[in-house]
C-alpha cells in the first residue's frame, strides 16, 4: 500500500508542476505579443488614460518575473484582478459562473455515467446482435457530430415542437433546485449524448477484452450464466480502464461545456471565457483559462489515481 | 486501386460519395452558386423556393450560395491546417525517433505539456491575445493538432527505425533527412494516411466550433460553423435554417470517418 501512496504522490507532484507550467505559458503568452501589449490590445483608438489603466491593471511597469510572482500569488489567494471591459473584479464575475458550470457538468455526469456503464455492459452482453450494432452506429454518429448540431436538434424537438423545455437555460440563484434542473435539462442532455458515446464504447471494449481471458472461459465451462459472468467476473476486472475513461470524459466535459453554454446562453464560465476572448479582456481570459486548465489537469490526475487504486497489478508493479 | 474500390463495402462507398461531392462543390463553388457569396438578394429568412433553393439567411443572402461557398472556405481551411500540422508533426516525430537522446526528450516533454492543456482553451487564449485572423487560426490549430501527429509518427518511426534497411542506409552514410524521406516515410504511410483522415475530421469540427463561437473565420466570409451562429435566432421561430450547415458539417465528418474505417480495415490486412 505504501508504494501506491508513493506512486500517487509522484503523479500528484507531476500534475502540480504541469499546472505551474501552464500558468507560466498563460502568463508568457501575453508577454510574447509584439510591441506594446497595451497598445496592441486596445488598438488605434486607445486614449492615453485607457493605455495607462491597462498598464496598471496588468502591472506592465514591473519586470516580468516579479509580475509573474505577484500574479500567481494573487491568483492563489483568489484575487484575479479587475476586468478590462467593465472594471469589476474578476473574482466576482467568475465565482457564481464557475459554480453554474460545475452544476451543469455534475448533472450531466449523474445522467451519463450510469447510462454509459449500463449500455456498455448490455452491448457487451448482446455482442454482435442487432442491438449492439445499432448502438454502435448511433454512438459513432454522435461522436462525429458537432455539439451544436445535437444541441439544435434537441431544441427543435423538445423546445420548438413539443414545447417541453426552454431553449435558453437562464438560471439564477433565486430559482428552486427543481426549476434549475428543468432549465438545464436540454444542455445536460446534449452533453450526455456526446460523453456517453465515448464512455459506452470504451466500457464495451474493456468488458469484451476481459471476456476472452482464461478465467471467463473457466466460468463458462462451470456452467455459470452469461449475465452473471459479465457482472461478477468480467466487470470488476474491467473497472480500471472503465474508471479511467469515465474520469477522462469528465475532464472532457469540463471543457466541452463551453460550446453548449454558448448555444443555450447558460451563464457559465465557458460563456464568460468566449465573451472575454471576443472583447480581448485579458485578465478574465487568463483567470478562466487557468481555472479550466487546472480542472482538466485535476480530473486527468483523478483518472490515473483511481485506476491505480482499482488495479491490483499496478500496486504490484510499484513495489 | 479500382479493383479494391469495386469490392468496397457500402459504407465506404457512401463515405466516398459524400467526400467527392463536397470536394466538387468546394472546387467549383463560383460556377455552382447562383448568386455572389455576400450579395443580399432577397428578404430575411425566406423559405425554400425556385428562386432560393434553400431560402435566405438572416441578412437576405441566398442560403444555397452561402452553403456552396461555405464548403469551399471550411474545407480548404481545414485541409490546409491538417496539412501543416502533418508537416510539422511527422517531421518532429521522425527526427525524435531517428535521433533519439536529448532531442527526443526535449520534443516529447514539450509536447506533453501542450497536451496537458485542453485544446479549445488553448486556442481561445491564443486568439484572445493575437486576435482572430485566418493566419493565426490556421497556425494555432495546426500546432495544437501536430502534437497528436507527433505522438503517432514518433511511435511508428520507432518501430521502423530498428529495421535492417534503416541500419543499412545508416552504414551507407545516408544523412538524417534522406533516411527519413526514403526509408521511414514510405513505410509509415498507411497509419499516417488513416490518421490524416481522423485529424482532418477533428480539425474540421474544431474550426467549425470556433467559427460557431464567433472566433473562427470572420464574416462576411461564408463558413458552416459561422452560418449556424448567424442564423441561430431563427430556430425559436420554427425556422430550421441553422440546422442545414450544422447537418452539412455532420455529414462530411461521418463521410470521412467511413472512408477511414474502410482504409484501416484494408491496411490492417484483415480480409474476410
Amino acid at each position: 500500500m505504501k508504494n501506491v501512496i508513493l506512486l500517487i504522490l509522484k503523479r500528484t507532484l507531476a500534475s502540480v508542476v504541469t499546472v505551474l507550467v501552464i500558468s507560466l505559458i498563460i502568463f508568457i503568452g501575453v508577454e510574447l505579443l509584439p510591441g506594446d501589449v497595451a497598445e496592441t490590445v486596445l488598438g488605434q483608438s486607445a486614449t492615453a488614460e485607457t493605455v495607462k489603466a491597462f498598464r496598471d491593471e496588468l502591472k506592465l511597469d514591473l519586470p516580468p518575473h516579479t509580475r509573474y510572482g505577484v500574479w500567481l500569488k494573487d491568483f492563489v489567494q483568489g484575487n484575479f484582478g479587475n476586468s478590462l471591459a467593465n472594471g469589476r473584479p474578476v473574482s466576482g464575475l467568475i465565482g457564481w459562473r464557475f459554480a453554474n458550470t460545475i452544476f451543469l457538468a455534475a448533472t450531466t455526469a449523474l445522467i451519463a455515467v450510469p447510462l454509459a456503464v449500463v449500455l456498455g455492459v448490455l452491448a457487451a452482453f448482446y455482442r454482435n446482435t442487432l442491438f449492439d450494432k445499432s448502438i454502435s452506429v448511433i454512438t459513432l454518429s454522435f461522436i462525429s457530430f458537432p455539439e451544436f448540431f445535437i444541441a439544435y436538434i434537441l431544441i427543435v424537438v423538445f423546445s420548438v415542437q413539443l414545447n417541453m423545455f426552454p431553449s435558453m437555460a437562464a438560471i439564477n440563484a433565486s430559482m428552486s433546485l427543481g426549476a434549475k434542473i428543468n432549465a438545464i435539462l436540454l444542455p445536460a442532455l446534449t452533453l450526455t449524448f456526446v460523453v456517453t458515446a465515448h464512455m459506452m464504447r470504451q466500457t464495451r471494449a474493456a468488458i469484451i477484452n476481459v471476456l476472452s481471458s482464461a478465467y471467463v472461459e473457466m466460468a463458462e465451462l462451470k456452467g455459470i450464466k452469461r449475465l452473471r459472468i459479465i457482472l461478477l467476473h468480467a466487470f470488476p476486472n474491467s473497472l480500471s480502464p472503465v474508471i479511467n475513461v469515465i474520469a477522462l470524459n469528465l475532464a472532457y466535459l469540463v471543457v466541452g461545456v463551453v460550446i453548449v453554454e454558448v448555444v443555450f446562453v447558460y451563464p457559465g464560465l465557458g460563456q464568460l471565457l468566449v465573451d472575454s476572448v471576443a472583447k480581448r479582456d485579458i485578465p478574465v481570459v487568463q483567470a478562466s483559462g487557468l481555472i479550466f486548465a487546472a480542472a482538466y489537469v485535476f480530473l486527468n490526475l483523478l483518472a490515473d489515481v483511481l485506476s491505480m487504486l482499482v488495479n491490483p497489478r499496478l500496486r504490484q508493479l510499484a513495489s | 486501386m479500382f479493383a479494391s474500390l469495386k469490392k468496397a463495402p457500402l459504407s465506404a462507398r457512401i463515405g466516398l460519395c459524400i467526400v467527392l461531392i463536397n470536394c466538387f462543390v468546394a472546387l467549383f463553388a463560383p460556377l455552382i452558386a447562383p448568386y455572389g457569396e455576400t450579395s443580399v438578394v432577397g428578404n430575411v429568412w425566406e423559405s425554400f423556393s425556385k428562386e432560393f433553393y434553400l431560402g435566405t439567411d438572416h441578412l437576405g443572402r441566398d442560403l444555397f450560395t452561402r452553403m456552396v461557398y461555405g464548403a469551399r472556405n471550411t474545407i480548404a481551411l481545414a485541409f490546409m491546417t491538417t496539412a501543416i500540422s502533418f508537416l510539422l508533426g511527422t517531421t518532429l516525430g521522425f527526427v525524435a525517433a531517428t535521433k533519439g537522446g536529448w532531442i527526443d526528450q526535449i520534443f516529447s516533454r514539450g509536447i506533453d505539456i501542450i497536451m496537458a492543456f485542453p485544446t479549445l482553451i488553448f486556442a481561445l487564449m491564443v486568439l484572445s491575445v493575437m486576435g482572430s485572423s485566418t493566419t493565426v487560426l490556421i497556425f494555432t490549430i495546426a500546432i495544437l493538432d501536430s502534437t497528436r501527429v507527433y505522438r503517432l509518427s514518433r511511435a511508428v518511426a520507432m518501430d521502423i527505425e530498428v529495421m535492417e534497411f534503416v541500419e543499412a542506409a545508416r552504414l551507407r552514410g545516408e544523412g538524417l533527412w534522406w533516411i527519413m524521406r526514403h526509408e521511414i516515410l514510405p513505410n509509415a504511410m498507411p497509419p499516417l494516411v488513416a490518421e490524416f483522415g481522423l485529424r482532418f475530421c477533428f480539425v474540421f469540427l474544431f474550426i467549425a466550433s470556433l467559427s460557431f463561437l464567433g472566433l473562427g473565420l470572420q464574416p462576411p466570409l461564408a463558413d458552416w460553423g459561422g452560418m449556424v451562429r448567424e442564423n441561430a435566432g431563427a430556430i425559436t421561430f420554427g425556422i430550421y435554417i441553422p440546422l442545414l450547415p450544422a447537418a452539412a458539417i455532420a455529414v462530411l465528418t461521418v463521410g470521412v470517418n467511413l472512408i477511414v474505417d474502410w482504409f484501416l480495415h484494408l491496411s490492417s490486412g484483415l480480409h474476410e
